[in-house]
């Protein structure tokens, strides 16, 4: 198929993974930072085919895995109201807040449905005028176009029944905080290809110049991810730390900039809770004044709650990747799909998840 | 510098209530049934679990299955329910390598159903009836309250012949014995789910939809030694190739590139974030045939219709008991698991 085989043509992956045996010199961490990548490594097994001395390790760009407990259980409790029709993407119904998932509220006679786009939910509120129609809006940058055009589109239709609930994030300002963290051991990053698609590279280079670090903006094909690690080792290697694009078939400098416009018109820039690492500021996206009637927290006053997060869960490790997760001991014992105990288990762009479905183990 | 706080949630155990994914064909829906239903039903005990149960009887080999059909929309490109419930059932008998011979059609209908909607589909199971050559002998039919329905849902039972010298299953399955796939994986799935969604593709994906007791009968009439069948249904390839697996104290090794799935199947999976692996199927089954009979058993399949895209996927190993592995495109190796709940496309 066009646009996919090449990317994971067996012969070229084995050229360039000689290519980048004879490069290396002396190990190297390498932080994917985006769940999508971190899916197609172990999918691909792309990880068992690079030399020894490369360590992968997976970053926190899974949306999903990020989302702070309490919002979930806001979510619940806005979708258990009986005028609500509750919209969200697919791999956000499963995930565990402290009493329940979505799915599970939908079992219990919550209307919860799933749809591909905000436009969708938006469809449902034309068609449902008697019915609340909530949007669970979460995803990095890659998401907040479509989510920003949904509240612009309602606010033009003057639907009044339709609200979003903000769950946005960012990536650089995570970056920056995984880089200047005392654990720090990361020597280059892998940039999500998708958000830089949107947002550009232009905010990555003041970082990779402050922390000396190289960043490469990278694909999400085994092919790419390939390319992406060889190009970060080629930096390493002559001692380089400069913002590079591997995904040039996709991603320009500026990014799209009647994107990031939308964007920028309907939400700013807040300090943001990351479930598992805590609150990073300026690390999120709320609604401007000029839109927060379409704000489901203040819609339905889904009171502030407290959530006790506390147990043997690693996933704050994990998604700063200080930790593999089999290092975590209720890995595939107490903590699996079925029965997740923390986030990144659950969505399949969560690095546990991945381990476990793709039989990951240590030594495997 | 931002203040790590290292913690994760606990999470209660999730509430004891049924849950969509309990019939999606993975592992939730076997712990399902080893939890609720195996618990009571499982008397005497027995071997592992298979697509129907081989009954002696007079010294006669009689395989029985069950089924029910509650997919949405009705009708979609290249089949409906009519025709599932006959196929379906006809298939899971064909997977026993017993010829399909009778079949109870249970309907539950909903208030204000269009009549003209039931008799397509009814007479849909009939022609489909016909062309596998059993007869619909008993029913039944309720109607429920509009709103406690689907529209129809359809239960159907099958009997049917054995036809195959030795007993098929996971238990016949030996390390050395080649995996081979009746077709192109996924596009029942795809298609219900495009309709379902209101998804458009350039090329639009049909149903595999279709009855199997030809291709296996052809496999039984050529003499080869059929191990173990499986139709692909709920779960797809990956469940099924786990669950033998399990069944057969073996390891499956498959090369994810032999693995038949057309561009258009490749495309709407690209576009919605699944796996064709675990997509359901519901005209396609997995054979096991020992390795010196692998060839024959391919030019034999592809002789039938339906599995005229017959294709060599894999190999059953002594070492990884229980563990399917997969070879990626790339070269890569990994395990393959079975699905946890159902398949939910990504956020991103």
């Amino acid at each position: 198929m066009k646009f996919v085989d090449e990317y994971r043509d067996a012969g070229a992956v084995g050229r360039l993974t000689q290519e980048l045996a004879r490069r290396v010199t002396r190990p190297w961490t390498i932080m994917e930072v985006c769940g999508g990548q971190t899916h197609t490594i172990v999918k691909s097994g792309l990880e068992g085919l690079l030399p020894p001395a490369i360590t992968l390790v997976h970053g926190p760009g899974c949306p999903v895995c990020v989302t702070p407990v309490e919002l979930i259980d806001k979510a619940v409790a806005i979708a258990s109201r009986p005028e609500v029709i509750f919209c969200s993407f697919g791999d956000m119904l499963r995930v565990p807040g402290s009493r329940s998932s979505l799915l599970e509220a939908k079992a219990a006679g919550a209307d919860v449905r799933m749809v591909y786009s905000p436009l969708d939910a938006l469809k449902l509120a034309r068609a449902n005028p008697g019915r609340e129609v909530v949007f669970f809006a979460v995803g990095f940058e890659t998401t907040a176009p479509a989510n920003a055009m949904g509240v612009w589109q309602a606010e033009r239709e003057g639907l009044a029944n339709f609200s979003i609930l903000v769950a946005h994030v960012l990536v650089p300002p995570a970056i920056e905080a995984i880089l200047s963290s005392p654990n720090r051991r990361i020597d280059a990053f892998l940039a999500a290809g998708h958000v830089c698609t949107v947002m550009g590279y232009e905010e990555y280079e003041p970082i990779a110049q402050r922390y000396r670090v190289p960043i490469v903006v990278t694909g999400f094909e085994p092919l790419d991810l390939l390319e992406g690690i060889f190009m970060a080792v080629a930096q390493l290697e002559d001692g380089r730390a400069e913002v590079e694009n591997q995904y040039r078939r996709a991603v320009r400098r500026e990014g799209n900039r009647p994107a990031q416009q939308r964007v920028a018109e309907v939400f700013e820039v807040s300090a943001r809770k990351w479930r598992g690492i805590g609150e990073i500021p300026s690390s999120g996206l709320r609604l401007r004044e000029r839109y927060r009637r379409f704000d489901a927290e203040t819609r339905f006053g889904v009171a502030e709650a407290g959530i006790e997060e506390a147990g043997e869960c690693i996933a704050g490790l994990v998604l700063q990747g200080i930790k593999k997760p089999f290092e975590c001991p209720a890995f595939g014992a107490r903590c699996t799909p079925e029965t997740p105990l923390g986030a990144p288990m659950v969505s399949s762009e969560g690095a546990c998840a991945a381990y476990y479905h793709y039989g990951k183990r240590p030594h495997a | 510098m931002p203040e790590f706080n290292l913690t994760c949630p606990v999470i209660a155990p999730a509430g004891d209530r049924v849950l969509m994914a309990h019939g999606g064909g993975g592992r939730l829906m076997h712990q399902l049934i080893e939890r609720v239903f195996l618990l009571e039903f499982s008397s005497p005990p027995r071997g592992p679990l298979h697509d129907g149960a081989v009954l002696r009887l007079d010294g006669l080999r009689l395989a029985f299955t069950t089924d029910s059909y509650v997919v949405r929309p009705l009708e979609f490109p290249g089949g409906d329910i009519g025709n599932l419930a006959v196929y379906g059932t006809v298939n899971d008998l064909a997977m026993c390598g017993a010829r399909p011979l009778y079949l109870s059609a249970g309907f539950i209908l909903e208030e204000g159903l269009e009549m003209e909607t039931l008799r397509r589909v009814v007479r849909s199971m009939r022609e489909a009836a016909a062309r596998v050559g059993v007869a619909l002998v008993t029913g039944d039919t309720k109607v429920v309250d509009r709103g406690k329905g689907d529209g129809i849902f359809i239960n159907t039972a099958g009997v049917g012949l054995v036809e195959a010298p030795v007993e098929i299953g996971p238990a016949a399955v030996r390390a050395g014995d080649a995996v081979i796939v009746s077709g192109d994986l996924g596009a029942h799935g795809v298609a219900v789910l495009s309709v379902r969604e209101g998804l458009e593709f350039a090329s639009p994906v049909v149903s595999d939809a279709a009855p199997l007791w030809e291709p296996v009968a052809a496999l039984l009439k050529a003499g080869l030694e059929v191990h173990c069948l499986r139709d692909l249904t709920r779960g797809g390839l990956a469940s099924a190739l786990n669950e033998i697996a399990a069944g057969a104290g073996a390891g499956i090794e498959i090369r994810e590139a032999a693995v038949p799935v057309t561009e258009a199947v490749q495309g709407a999976c690209e576009i919605l974030g699944l796996d064709p692996l675990y997509v359901a199927n519901e005209g396609r089954f997995v054979a096991f045939l020992p390795e010196r009979e692998a060839e024959r058993a391919l030019v034999v399949l592809r002789t039938q219709a339906v599995s005229a895209a017959a294709a060599r996927i894999g190999t059953v190993t002594a070492a990884g008991r229980g563990v399917v592995t997969l070879t990626s495109r790339i070269g890569g190796r990994r395990v393959l698991d079975m699905l946890s709940g159902e398949q939910l496309p990504r956020i991103c």
